[in-house]
C-alpha cells in the first residue's frame, strides 16, 4: 500500500485518480473484511462520490488538499452524517447521527475519501475489540490474536492494507495499544489539539482523537489536517493546527530522553529488549538517554480506572430509549429506560457504568473519584518535574505483543493492565506516539512509545521517525 | 475501606437504570470489588494538600457569543426518534415528577 | 395570616429564572417561548451523542446583573452536572452549578425595610417539557407523554434565598419585588405565566425560637396568589399534623389550585443521588474585574430606587400616592411620570396619570409618547384642558397616537377663551350675591358652587382650575 503523502501527490498531479485509489482500496477491503471484521459499515456510495469530487477538483486545475484522494478509516464513535454510527453497540444499532464529527469536515476539506466506520469495543472500553456487539475484528498479521483495542478495528484497516490511514480514539491507550499489536504508528494528541466535537464520548477528560498510518509522515500529515482549535470544542486549545510534517525529519540530536523504568516494568523480556534497542538507536542519533524512574506512574491504572468509568457513567445516561437508538418498551417510562439499558448494552460497558457510578455516589465521591481527581494532579506534577531534565520520554507501549482471543477477557483486572503504560499520559493530558520497533514472539510487532509534554507532538514523530529509520523503513 | 456489597451494587444499578440478574449480581460484585481494592492504593495516600486538576493547560473563561445559528429541521431531528407524535418524542407514562 | 398557638413558618424560596438571551446556553438554537415544538433544536440541547455544550457569554454576563443587583458576591465558578434520569432532561444529567456558584452571599431589601437573604443565584440549563396523555392531561394518570426539547437549554439563573421568610405575603412580596428588579435587570421578563420564572417554596413550622423544623417543598408555583396561598395552606396543614402528635415528613409537594391543596409528589427519603462531578466538557468561569466593572456601571436603577426616586418628588407622600409610585415602577412607567416633572408638571399629576391613565392603556404605550404625556398635562396644568378631558385625550392618543391638539381638536374640546370665562364667571357672581360674598370672606368651599354653575353654563368645557384661578382674581 503506498503511503498518503504520494497518494495525495499523485492525485494533485493528475497521475493517478481519486476513483481508482478508492477501487483499490475498496477490493482490499472486499477481499478481507469477512475474515478480519475491520468494517461494521462500508460506504460505497458516499466514497465513490466524495473520490469524484476530488477528482473534479483536480480536473479543474484546482488543488484537492494535502490528503487528496486518500481512502481512509473512521472509529465508529465519531459522528458522520447520514452513516450508522454504533459504537459497536446494539443501543446504537442503525442509529444515523444528523451531522458530522469536526474531524470528519476537516478530512473531507482536506480531500480525504472516508471509506466506512471500523469496529471498536463497545463505547471505546477494552483493550481487544472483543467487547464489540458485532464480533471481534481479527490482527491482521496473526487472526488468531486480538488487534488490540478500542480501536481495533481503525489499527486493523491500516495494518491490512485496506486503507493508508485511519482514525481513532484513545482515552487510555485505545490508539496507541492496538497501534502497537498490529505493527502500525499510532498517536494519542495533547488533549485539546483534536477537536472532540463528533467523537461520541466515553472518558470527556481523557478522550482525543488521533491518526493511525504505516509511516511516521503520514501520521504527521494526517494530525495536521484534524488539529487545530475548534469554536464548537470547549476544552479544544486555542491554536490553529501545529507544522508537523515539516518537522518528522528534524532527528533527536541534542535530545535528552528519559527511560523511564515504570514504563517497561512487568513488560515480556521482548518487549523490554526492544525498548532497550530503540533506546540504543536514538542514542546513535545522538540522544542522550537518561534512565528515569516516576513511581507515581503506577498510581494511574486505580486513578484511570475511577475517573473514566466515572465520567463514563454520566455520558452513557442520554442512552435511554427517549431520542434515538434502541427502545425496548417498558410500561412506563422509567421501566422502558431500564429494559433498553439492560438489553443494549454489553457486559464490559454495564460493568464500567456501574464503577462509575458507585465511584460518584454519595458517601463515596471523596474517597474514590475525589481522590482519583487528586492522584491525576500528583502525575502532572511528576511528569512535569521528568520534563525539567528531559525533553522526551520512552518506554513500552503495551506489556506483550497481541494476545489470542480469549485470554484476556475472563478478568477485566488482567484486561485492564494491557493500558498500564499507556495510561499516565491520558491522565496527564499530554501527548505520546506507539512506533513500531522489532519484533516478538512468533514474529509480531512490538510497540515502542514515545512521551512528550503538551504540544510536543512534532518532536514526537521526529523521534519516532529516527527509530523508524533504525528499524528498516526508511 | 468497607467491601462493596451486593446491596450496595443492586442501589447502584437501580441508579444507573439497569437491571441485573442474580448472576450478575454476584459476578458484578465480585469484579467490581476487586477493582476497588487497587483503588485502596490510592486512598492510603494523604493527599489532602493535592488540588484537583481541572483543565490540564488552565483553559479559563472560554465563552461564543450570544448568536442564534439555525437548528436542525425537525424531521431531522425525529427521523432518529424511536416514537414520535405531532412533532414531539413520544414515551410510555412518566411516573413521578421531575427532581 | 398570623399563626394561632406560637407557631411560626419558616419560608426559603427558590425562584429560576429564565434569560432573555438570543440562544441557548451551550448552543446557538433560538431562545424563544411558542415555537413549534422540537424547531430550536440541535445535536448539543438534544443530547445527540457526540455534541458538547459552549457557554453563552451573555448569559454570563445576565447571571452577573443579576448578581449585582441582588448585592452578591461574584466568584469564579465552575459547572457541575447533576445526574439524573428524566425524559424532558436530554442528557440525562442537567448542566448546573454547585458548590463555586458565580454569585452567592447577597440580599433583597423588601419594601417594608425587611432584609432576606440570598444564598446564591447560580447558572443552569433549562428543561424540555412534557405534556401528558390520556388521562386527565396531568402527570397521574396519563397513559403516556410527549416531549419539546425547544425550551431545553434555555438558559436559567436560579435564586436560593436563605430561610428567612416568615409568613406567605411576606413570601409574596419578596417574590413581587424580585420579579421587579430581575425585569429592571433586563435579564428576564417575569411572565410567569408563560414559564419563564417559577417559584419553589420550602416551608416548615415551629414554635418560635425552637429549631427548625422538617420542611417539605411545594414546586413549580406560577402565579404569586398561587405562592401565597399554597405556603399559607402548607404552614397549617404541618401544624395540624404536628398538633396532632405526627411528624412531618420531607417530601416534594404539588399545589392544586383548584382543589386549593397541595399533595404528595415524592417522598425525599428515596432522595436522588445526583451524583454532582464538576463538568468536563466546560472550563471555570472567572470574569475579569474589567467585565465586572462594566456590567455593575450598565445597570440601570432597581426599583427601590427608582421608588425612592419618584417620592422624593413629593412631599409626604400620603398612602395613595405611594401606591401609585408602585405601580409606576412596577410598570415600568417612569419615563413618563420623571418626563414630565422635568418638563414643569407638578409630581403628584404626572405619577397620577402615569399610574392610572397610561397603565389602562399600557399596551399600547408605543403610541404615546413622554413628550405627548408632558403636553398633555402641561395642557391639564395651564386649564387648557380639564382632568376629564386630559385623561380622555391621553386614552385616545393611547389608542392611535398623534399629539394633545390633535386629538382635543378631535373632540370638539374649544378652549374656553379667558375673556369668555371671566364674564360668565362676573355673570355668575352678580346671580348670586350671598355666596360671593361668603367666598369673599374665606368659605373656601363656596369655590365648588361656582365652579359647579360655570361647567353646566359651559357644558363641561370649562378648565376648574382656571375658574378658581378667576374667582381668587376677582376676590
Amino acid at each position: 500500500m503506498t503511503t498518503a503523502l504520494s497518494i495525495a501527490r499523485d492525485v494533485n498531479a493528475g497521475e493517478r485518480s481519486a476513483s481508482s485509489v478508492l477501487a483499490a482500496s475498496l477490493a482490499i477491503v472486499a477481499a478481507r473484511n469477512e475474515e478480519l471484521n475491520v468494517f461494521l459499515h462500508v460506504d460505497h456510495e458516499g466514497a465513490t462520490a466524495m473520490a469524484a469530487a476530488v477528482d473534479e477538483r483536480v480536473a479543474q486545475g484546482l488543488n484537492a488538499g494535502p490528503l487528496a484522494g486518500v481512502p481512509i478509516a473512521i472509529k465508529d464513535n465519531m459522528c458522520q452524517t447520514g452513516i450508522p454510527t454504533t459504537c459497536s453497540s446494539r443501543i446504537l444499532d442503525g442509529w444515523r447521527p444528523p451531522y458530522n464529527a469536526t474531524v470528519i469536515d476537516r478530512l473531507i476539506a482536506a480531500g480525504a475519501v472516508p471509506v466506512g466506520k471500523t469496529n471498536l469495543d463497545e463505547f471505546a472500553m477494552g483493550s481487544s475489540t472483543e467487547t464489540s456487539a458485532f464480533g471481534p475484528t481479527r490482527n491482521p498479521l496473526d487472526p488468531t490474536r486480538v488487534p488490540g483495542g478500542s480501536s481495533g478495528g481503525s489499527a486493523a484497516a491500516v495494518a491490512a492494507g485496506m486503507t493508508p490511514l485511519s482514525l481513532g480514539s484513545d482515552t487510555g491507550g485505545s490508539i496507541r495499544q492496538p497501534a502497537a499489536l498490529c505493527g502500525v504508528v499510532g498517536m494519542k494528541p495533547t488533549y485539546g489539539l483534536v477537536s472532540r466535537y463528533g467523537l461520541i464520548a466515553f472518558a470527556s477528560s481523557l478522550d482525543q482523537i488521533g491518526p493511525f498510518a504505516a509511516t511516521v509522515t503520514d501520521s504527521a500529515l494526517l494530525l495536521e489536517v484534524i488539529a487545530g482549535h475548534d469554536p464548537r470544542d470547549t476544552t479544544s486549545l486555542p491554536e490553529p493546527s501545529p507544522v508537523l510534517v515539516a518537522h518528522v525529519n528534524d532527528g533527536v540530536a541534542g535530545k535528552r530522553i528519559g527511560l523511564v523504568r515504570e514504563l517497561v516494568e512487568g513488560a515480556d523480556e521482548d518487549v523490554v529488549n526492544a525498548v532497550n534497542s530503540a533506546a540504543e538507536a536514538l542514542r546513535a542519533a545522538g540522544a542522550t538517554i537518561v534512565e528515569l524512574s516516576i513511581p507515581e506512574l503506577r498510581l494511574g491504572l486505580s486513578a484511570y480506572y475511577l475517573i473514566a468509568p466515572a465520567e463514563a457513567s454520566s455520558n452513557l445516561a442520554r442512552y435511554d430509549g427517549v431520542r434515538f437508538g434502541l427502545r425496548v418498551n417498558g410500561d412506563d417510562v422509567t421501566a422502558m429506560m431500564e429494559a433498553t439499558r439492560t438489553a443494549g448494552f454489553g457486559a464490559e460497558v454495564k460493568r464500567r457504568i456501574m464503577l462509575g457510578t458507585y465511584a460518584l455516589s454519595a458517601g463515596y465521591f471523596d474517597a474514590y473519584y475525589g481522590q482519583a481527581l487528586k492522584v491525576r494532579t500528583l502525575m502532572i506534577d511528576a511528569f512535569r518535574r521528568a520534563y525539567d531534565h528531559v525533553d522526551l520520554l520512552l518506554g513500552a507501549t503495551t506489556p506483550s505483543v497481541a494476545f489470542a482471543f480469549g485470554a484476556k477477557s475472563h478478568d477485566p483486572m488482567a484486561m485492564y493492565l494491557s493500558d498500564v503504560f499507556t495510561i499516565p499520559t491520558n491522565l496527564a493530558g499530554e501527548a505520546a506516539i506507539s512506533v513500531p520497533f522489532a519484533t516478538g514472539e512468533a514474529g509480531l510487532p512490538i510497540g515502542v512509545q514515545i512521551l512528550g509534554p503538551g504540544r510536543s507532538e512534532a518532536q514526537l514523530f521526529a523521534a519516532a521517525r529516527v527509530l523508524e529509520i533504525a528499524d528498516g523503513r526508511p | 475501606m468497607a467491601e462493596l456489597t451486593r446491596s450496595e451494587v443492586a442501589y447502584v444499578a437501580k441508579l444507573a437504570r439497569l437491571t441485573l440478574s442474580d448472576e450478575e449480581l454476584d459476578l458484578f460484585t465480585v469484579q467490581l470489588g476487586k477493582i476497588l481494592i487497587h483503588a485502596q492504593d490510592m486512598s492510603a495516600l494523604d493527599l489532602s494538600e493535592l488540588l484537583p486538576t481541572a483543565h490540564p493547560f488552565g483553559l479559563v473563561n472560554v465563552l461564543r457569543a450570544d448568536e442564534v445559528r439555525p437548528s436542525l429541521d425537525r424531521d431531522v431531528v425525529l427521523a432518529e426518534a424511536p416514537d414520535a407524535h405531532e412533532g414531539r418524542f413520544a414515551v410510555p407514562r412518566i411516573l413521578g415528577e421531575a427532581p | 395570616m398570623t399563626l394561632a398557638n406560637g407557631w411560626e413558618m419558616v419560608i426559603g424560596l427558590e425562584v429560576h429564572t429564565e434569560l432573555l438571551t438570543k440562544s441557548k446556553l451551550f448552543c446557538a438554537c433560538e431562545n424563544h417561548f411558542g415555537s413549534e415544538p422540537n424547531t430550536n433544536t440541535c445535536p448539543v440541547c438534544l443530547g445527540l451523542p457526540g455534541s458538547l455544550p459552549v457557554l453563552n457569554e451573555v448569559a454570563v454576563d445576565m447571571a452577573m446583573r443579576i448578581g449585582i443587583a441582588l448585592h452578591c458576591t461574584i466568584a469564579p465558578s465552575t459547572f457541575h452536572r447533576k445526574n439524573y434520569f428524566y425524559p424532558d432532561q436530554s442528557k440525562d444529567y442537567q448542566i448546573s452549578q454547585y458548590d463555586l456558584p458565580i454569585n452567592s452571599g447577597g440580599y433583597l431589601d423588601l419594601p417594608d425595610g425587611t432584609r432576606i437573604s440570598i444564598e446564591r443565584a447560580h447558572m443552569e440549563e433549562d428543561t424540555g417539557k412534557s405534556t401528558h396523555v390520556g388521562g386527565s392531561g396531568r402527570l397521574a394518570g396519563a397513559s403516556s407523554s410527549l416531549v419539546d426539547y425547544n425550551r431545553c437549554g434555555v438558559p436559567l439563573v436560579e435564586i436560593v434565598s436563605g430561610p428567612d421568610i416568615r409568613s406567605a405575603l411576606q413570601a409574596r412580596a419578596y417574590a413581587a419585588e424580585l420579579r421587579g428588579i430581575l425585569i429592571a435587570t433586563g435579564a428576564s421578563d417575569g411572565r410567569l405565566e408563560e414559564g419563564s420564572m417559577r417559584f419553589d417554596a420550602n416551608v416548615s413550622v415551629r414554635k418560635a425560637n425552637e429549631a427548625f423544623g422538617t420542611r417539605c417543598e411545594i414546586k413549580n408555583l406560577n402565579s404569586l396568589r398561587s405562592l401565597q396561598r399554597a405556603i399559607d395552606y402548607e404552614a397549617l396543614r404541618q401544624i395540624k399534623v404536628l398538633e396532632a402528635g405526627g411528624s412531618i415528613r420531607q417530601e416534594t409537594r404539588h399545589w392544586d389550585e383548584n382543589l386549593g391543596e397541595t399533595s404528595t409528589l415524592r417522598v425525599k427519603e428515596d432522595a436522588d443521588d445526583y451524583r454532582y462531578f464538576r463538568e468536563p466538557d466546560l472550563v471555570d468561569l472567572a470574569p475579569s474585574d474589567a467585565w465586572q466593572v462594566a456590567v455593575r456601571e450598565a445597570l440601570p436603577p432597581m426599583p427601590a430606587a427608582r421608588r425612592t426616586g419618584l417620592l422624593a418628588h413629593i412631599p409626604e407622600p400620603t398612602g395613595p400616592e405611594r401606591d401609585a409610585v408602585d405601580v409606576v415602577v412596577d410598570l415600568d412607567l417612569d419615563d413618563y411620570a420623571l418626563g414630565a416633572i422635568a418638563g414643569g408638571i407638578a409630581p403628584a399629576l404626572a405619577i397620577a396619570r402615569a399610574s392610572n391613565e397610561v397603565a389602562a392603556g399600557i399596551e399600547n404605550r408605543a403610541n404615546l409618547s413622554v413628550d405627548a404625556f408632558t403636553a398633555t398635562l402641561t395642557m391639564e396644568q395651564s386649564g387648557a384642558l380639564s382632568a376629564t378631558q386630559a385623561k380622555t385625550v391621553l386614552g385616545d392618543i393611547l389608542e392611535s397616537g398623534g399629539s394633545p391638539e390633535e386629538k382635543a381638536a378631535q373632540r370638539g374640546y374649544e378652549q374656553l377663551s379667558l375673556d369668555s370665562l371671566a364674564t360668565t364667571v362676573a355673570t355668575f357672581i352678580e346671580q348670586n350675591p350671598d355666596e360671593w360674598n361668603r367666598y369673599r370672606e374665606g368659605d373656601e368651599k363656596l369655590a365648588q358652587f361656582f365652579i359647579g354653575l360655570v361647567m353646566k353654563a359651559t357644558k363641561g368645557q370649562a378648565n376648574g382650575k382656571a375658574v378658581i384661578a378667576e374667582l381668587q382674581r376677582r376676590r
